[in-house]
């Protein structure tokens, strides 16, 4: 199935113009559920109630209030709220060109794919001098109503671009203290350091399944035919042993698994 | 505030029971729906039957299979469906850092010990930023099953759940031409402009959510006139709570 682009615009590097084509990189996998009302299995309905008088308040008559202290609000007004959405605009921006590993992961949102335009090669051109000379771009648009910042990168070969969090969304390990306790010991380190080595490999995505969507999707379907199976209650275990006892023992298992493969 | 969950990091035999804190926040300011006097409104559920409010003890989740029909599925049973194994953050395999494509990272956590764990969080954390590895692992947290990837962040521990990879589109999904050689004068043209653009290094501290600071402005500006004001008794209703994240995560990794 070929997806359908979500909106059109143009990166604009200098004066540097590559029409492109946004796509989701996104596949939503989630399992859906609906919240029902109890006695009649019918799916509910939402509106505003006032908490005092219990009477429902519609839409139209809803107000919205910033609340600048407890109990005082501001009223903002539909044109109030209009006149702070952006200009449309078709043009992303990307005014500078950074290391991708000074990004850190955090900032990472959600990710879309760009497809060319019109202007194949100009597309292909730009992810292979990305690759070159690796960077990601920094760009900014405005997209239904709401600025965006992302990173634009090449990925096999390909642009993508992944939305960025703002400073204000995100916690940095830099404003907090290191955690408190004790230091572990060399010995302790060299072991560690071992262990994580046996466990070293490549980053493959599909290696990794998500087997409890698939566990829960049996299940309703078991459910819907009328035979529910019996699920056995969450037993929780907790054991404490020294810890360079547990890191011996980790790699003596380890290395056995390994000479038996 | 309590710990977005709570349970166990294992590498090897060695356990480590943490807590996980968001590592993100929201910049929206939250705008609260008001009535007529201004009085704060609630979002109620209701019957489509009897018209009437419901209860949060009257609501029951269901996965519609097939149009108007609903399996009920309660808590109870998401909890018991998870894999028992899947119930631990058990990293099964690291990789170097900057490995991971970017376009899986979904949100942050970061893992604060829990007490008495202190030590081997500390040799984790440590043994991960010497060799510049990420430990991944899957596990089942308020049902749904995420695939982490735990990173040695100035010596804490700071996990991003990921996309799946069947949770992302690939070009061919999407019907993008086939790849094609660009011509190299074209492709030197594009080097050149990004090195004219290069930066050292990305300035996070500078991306500001502009849409938030236009929206405190004009409330700034309105507040002068009365007009624009509503008060309400607040006696009887709890104003509405901020909590101080980097308070809350302080506090853990003090252990207290």
């Amino acid at each position: 199935m070929a997806g359908r682009a979500i909106w059109k615009g143009e990166l604009k590097i200098g004066s540097t113009k590559v029409p492109v084509k946004l796509y989701s990189a996104v596949a939503d996998r989630t399992v859906r559920f609906h919240l029902l009302d109890d006695k009649h299995l019918m799916r509910v309905k939402q509106h505003m109630v006032n908490p005092d008088s219990g009477d429902e308040v519609t839409t139209q008559e809803v107000k919205k209030g910033y609340e600048i202290e407890p109990g005082k609000f501001v009223i903002l007004t539909d044109e109030d709220l209009q006149s702070l959405e952006p200009k449309p605009s078709r043009e992303i921006d990307v005014a500078e060109f950074v290391p991708p590993e000074s990004i850190n992961q955090q900032w990472y949102e959600r990710p879309y794919y760009l497809g060319p335009d019109g202007d194949v090669d100009a597309y292909f051109a730009l992810a292979e001098a990305l690759e070159n000379r690796e960077r990601e771009g920094i760009a900014r648009w405005v997209m239904r109503n709401k600025h965006y910042i992302g990173a634009l990168r090449s990925q096999d070969g390909y642009l993508v671009l992944v939305t960025l969090r703002n400073a204000a969304e995100v916690i940095s390990a830099r404003e907090l203290p290191k955690p408190a306790g004790r230091e572990p010991s060399a010995k302790e380190l060299n072991m560690a350091k071992q262990l994580v080595g046996m466990l070293e490999g490549e980053f493959v995505a599909s290696e990794f399944e998500d087997e409890y969507r698939k566990r829960v999707m049996e299940f309703i379907e078991r459910k819907a035919k009328g035979h529910a199976p019996k699920l056995h209650a969450v037993k929780t275990k907790r054991k404490t042993t020294s810890l360079d006892t547990v890191l011996a023992k980790s790699l003596a298992s380890l290395k056995k698994e390994k000479r038996a493969a | 505030m309590r710990p977005f969950w709570s349970g166990t990091l294992t590498f090897g035999l060695v356990s480590v029971p943490v807590n996980l804190f968001p590592a993100n926040k929201s910049s929206r300011p939250s705008l609260r729906m008001l009535g007529d006097e201004g009085a704060p409104l609630q979002r109620r559920y209701f019957s489509q039957k009897t018209e009437k409010d419901l209860d949060a003890d009257e609501l029951v989740r269901g996965y519609e299979v097939a149009k108007g029909k609903f399996v009920v599925v309660t808590d109870d049973e998401l909890d018991r469906l998870a894999p028992e194994k899947s119930r631990d953050i058990d990293l099964t395999r690291f990789v170097k850092e900057d490995t991971i494509p970017p376009v899986h990272f979904e949100r942050g956590y970061f893992l604060t010990p829990e007490s008495g764990s202190d030590k081997a969080y500390k040799l984790l954390a440590e043994t991960m930023a010497k060799s510049g590895l990420a430990g991944l692992a899957t596990f089942v947290m308020r049902g749904k099953e995420h695939l982490i990837a735990i990173f040695s962040d100035h010596g804490i521990l700071r996990a991003e759940t990921m996309r799946f990879a069947d949770e992302l589109r690939s070009p061919e999904d999407l019907g993008l031409p086939k790849k094609k050689k660009a011509p190299p004068a074209t492709v030197r043209k594009f080097e050149k402009l990004i090195s004219n653009k290069a930066k050292k290094s990305f300035a996070g501290a500078k991306l500001h959510d502009q849409q938030a600071e236009a929206l405190l402005k004009l409330v700034k500006k309105k507040e002068k006139k009365r007009g624009n004001v509503v008060q309400v008794e607040t006696e009887q209703r709890e104003p509405g709570k901020v909590i101080d994240l980097v308070a809350v995560l302080k506090k853990s990794l003090a252990g207290k």
